[in-house]
């Protein structure tokens, strides 16, 4: 990272869905509104700029963290998901987000991102969770339109696919 | 809202770190986690002039045991502690506290020091602190010094660092693996804001009575409550539901919690009451001799 003399401004390096970026930014500018005007990426949504709505939540170095209460200079040399990033390869929508769709896990659509990265993450580290359990790991994550039974339905969905013991199913 | 300009350092020593706090002459924060310091800037509650980020410094997020004490290096990210081998064998009680602290994503980038530096009244970390009488090592211009959690909480969201020091690592003593220990916190969501916390700590004798039995509260108060009349007064006594019980109203009789919009301070009154009775409940049911393994709170 280079300083430039008023220490306002900085050159960061960072890579996003695997793709690298090199951008000068004012250090107040937030992870989120550097993925949002910087670079354009406009699928992480910003709710409440405080960190409890969980709508900006991105993974940092594989780990879910608001972006919101990130700097972009802290992201300098690090490696952000995003949920442009989710589905892999070939893949239009990951086992998650299908599950999604075919829950109706969603609404609006404002929450949507920060709630996919979120589980994602959290399926990664826990292939076989309760119900109890996937509500008490969304809790950082706010949804003003679902009431949450099909978002949760839609997780353990997931995990089931995940775990390959079927495929997401068409509700 | 976003935060107003400031300049931003990411230095490699704490000499540096202090340094730069000392240009600063108090207008300059340390960076942690960021988890509580950069809503206030995006709130435009703080407006420093710099930021300092601790995150280049190297030892800083270490866990360690040195003898019968646990060291967090003041950037040890709260899902290290949730991840660490040697707090979930050794120190049950910090397990069990971090988990309420705010939801997974907050504990991704949130630290130990930056969650004792902050004080919130009624922060979880702090309240472990005074459980098991922490002191903290602090570094500034004028050296190192070491400071009791008692006179390192002042008020709420209030330290009793200078502008220019740095909270550096925290020293837990390490509870005798005879001991029981509880965290319950009633908050309006999993991971929010405690309305009250509460933890115990308890020992017993060779006759099954309470040989040492410490709690403590937070979210009544602008630091954590104990009370060392309370707490000897538990001492020599039968553990059983109806102390608890006693105790809980004791407790409750002697706080006084404000009004907030979340709860009054009779809500809170009869939280601390409940929450104290079930810890003392779940703590003596972990003191291993007694073989009723996990108290359920």
């Amino acid at each position: 990272m280079s300083i430039s003399p008023a220490n306002r401004y900085h050159t960061i390096r960072v890579t996003v869905n695997d793709q690298s970026y090199e951008r000068e930014v004012e250090a107040r500018l937030l992870l989120s509104d550097f993925l949002r005007h910087t670079l354009e990426l406009t699928g992480t949504h910003v709710g409440c700029e405080h960190g409890v709505c969980g709508a900006c939540t991105v993974l940092l170095d594989g780990q879910p963290a608001r972006s919101c209460l990130t700097l972009a200079v802290q992201a300098d040399g690090h490696e952000i998901t995003t949920v442009e990033g989710l589905a892999t390869g070939e893949q239009e929508l990951s086992p998650l987000q299908q599950a999604f769709h075919a829950h109706h896990g969603l609404q609006c659509g404002y929450c949507t991102p920060g709630f996919l990265i979120t589980a994602s993450a959290y399926l990664q580290d826990n292939p076989n969770p309760t119900e109890e359990q996937v509500r008490a790991a969304l809790s950082g994550n706010l949804c003003r339109c679902t009431g949450y039974q099909n978002i949760v339905a839609a997780v353990l969905d997931a995990a089931r696919a995940l775990r390959g013991e079927s495929s997401p199913q068409e509700v | 809202m976003k935060p107003a300009p400031f300049d931003y350092f990411r230095p490699s020593s704490l000499e540096e770190a202090v340094a730069l706090l000392q240009r600063y002459e108090g207008d300059a924060k340390p960076l942690a986690g960021g988890q509580s310091l950069i809503p206030l800037l995006n709130m435009r509650l703080a407006r420093p002039s710099a930021l300092v980020d601790l995150s280049g410094i190297p030892g800083l997020d270490e866990i360690k045991q040195d003898g019968q004490a646990l060291l967090l290096g003041a950037m040890v990210r709260h899902r290290s502690v949730e991840c660490s081998a040697l707090v979930a064998e050794r120190y049950p009680l910090l397990r069990e506290a971090v988990g309420y602290v705010g939801h997974p994503a907050i504990r991704t980038r949130g630290t130990f020091g930056g969650s004792i530096a902050h004080a919130d009244p009624s922060a979880e970390l702090p309240a472990v602190a005074a459980l098991v009488d922490a002191s903290f090592r602090v570094i500034g211009p004028s050296g190192w010094r070491v400071v009791s959690w008692q006179d390192f909480f002042v008020t709420y969201l209030t330290n009793s660092l200078e502008p220019e020091e740095i909270l550096v690592e925290a020293r837990l003593p390490l509870p005798a693996q005879s001991m029981g220990s509880a965290f319950l916190e009633v908050a309006p969501r999993h991971g929010d804001f405690a309305l009250v916390g509460a933890g115990a700590l308890v020992g017993l004798d060779a006759a099954g009575r309470l040989s040492e039995a410490r709690i403590v509260l937070t979210g009544i108060g602008g630091t954590p409550w104990r009370s060392s009349e309370i707490e000897a007064g538990l001492v020599g006594r039968e553990p059983e539901a109806r102390l608890y019980r006693e105790t809980g109203a004791s407790v409750a009789a002697s706080i006084e919690p404000e009004s907030d919009v979340h709860a009054s301070a009779d809500y809170r009154r009869d939280l601390a009451a409940a929450l104290v009775e079930r810890v003392l409940l779940a703590a003596v049911s972990r003191v291993p001799e007694r073989g009723q393994g996990e108290g359920k709170l």
